[in-house]
């Protein structure tokens, strides 16, 4: 059986097995990704989507409805993660703050450097000047597979 | 072959059809045709994800919620739910919520 770096256990919780400077780089992105909402800066667009394609009006109501939900779920997740990124044990509710939060990061950081469906195929170039962030993007996309199949154990 | 400027003889004027229109109320329309929810394919969320979000969220088996994560990623959207408006909102900001591209729509 191959190591993974969060395992499903029997009593319905979670082992974490990460070094302290991926737990801090977690801690930071978060930290960073907090900031970017409660600024409402327009990285964070993409996680407020229309809700519909083609009309504008629809969408506005739609999200003056949703706005504050969505936000506050982000951040309750945000606030989880910070508190549990240290932990050896994860509870199912923090495991999905986890994934919550390294997908959100990975929307505001792939809609940044412009990702597609091909940067899964390539290597990266070291000579690309997005070269750091696409490393920590891979990171984000190697943990999240990992968490995210941690979690499909209990659908089974 | 342009076909603007063609000569029309004057025998030959076609009668656009003509559109009735009744006004509708929007909850007549919601309780007459169902809504849609469609998701999106882009280039972040993870397949593994997608399937385990339908799985979650709308209580698909693996197989179901597999099919429709891979209709999004080959055909560039799916259908994942539908009915009135009010439960295709909520489906979408729930999706939202787990960072999916979702849109609702009447069908």
């Amino acid at each position: 059986m191959r190591w993974r770096p969060i395992t499903a256990l029997p009593d319905g919780g979670y082992a974490v097995e990460l070094g302290d400077a991926e737990r801090e780089v977690l801690r930071r992105l978060a930290e960073e990704l907090r900031e970017l909402l409660t600024a409402d800066d327009p990285a964070v667009a993409r996680l407020f989507p229309a809700a519909y394609r083609d009309d504008p009006a629809a969408s506005a109501e739609y999200e003056g409805l949703v706005r504050d939900g969505l936000l506050g779920g982000r951040l309750d997740a945000l606030t989880r993660l910070d508190a549990t990124a240290g932990a050896k044990r994860l509870s199912h509710a923090d495991v999905e703050a986890w994934c919550g939060v390294l997908n959100d990061l990975r929307l505001v950081l792939g809609e940044r450097l412009g990702v597609t469906e091909d940067l899964y195929e390539e290597d990266i170039d070291p000579r690309d000047p997005r070269a750091p962030e696409l490393a920590v993007y891979g990171w984000l996309t190697w943990l999240q597979g990992e968490v995210v199949e941690a979690l499909s154990t209990r659908l089974e | 072959m342009p076909m603007l400027g063609q000569n029309v003889g004057m025998s030959q004027t076609i009668e656009a059809p003509v559109r009735v229109e009744r006004a509708e109320t929007e909850e007549e329309r919601d309780a007459d045709r169902p809504w849609i929810v469609i998701v999106w394919n882009d280039p972040v969320n993870l397949m593994t994800y997608v399937t385990l979000v339908f799985q979650k969220l709308f209580g698909y088996s693996r197989a179901k919620a597999e099919h429709l994560m891979l209709q999004v990623h080959n055909e560039g959207k799916a259908v994942v739910s539908s009915g009135t408006r009010e439960k295709a909102e909520y489906d979408v900001s729930r999706l939202h919520a787990h960072g999916l591209w979702a849109t609702l729509q009447e069908d």
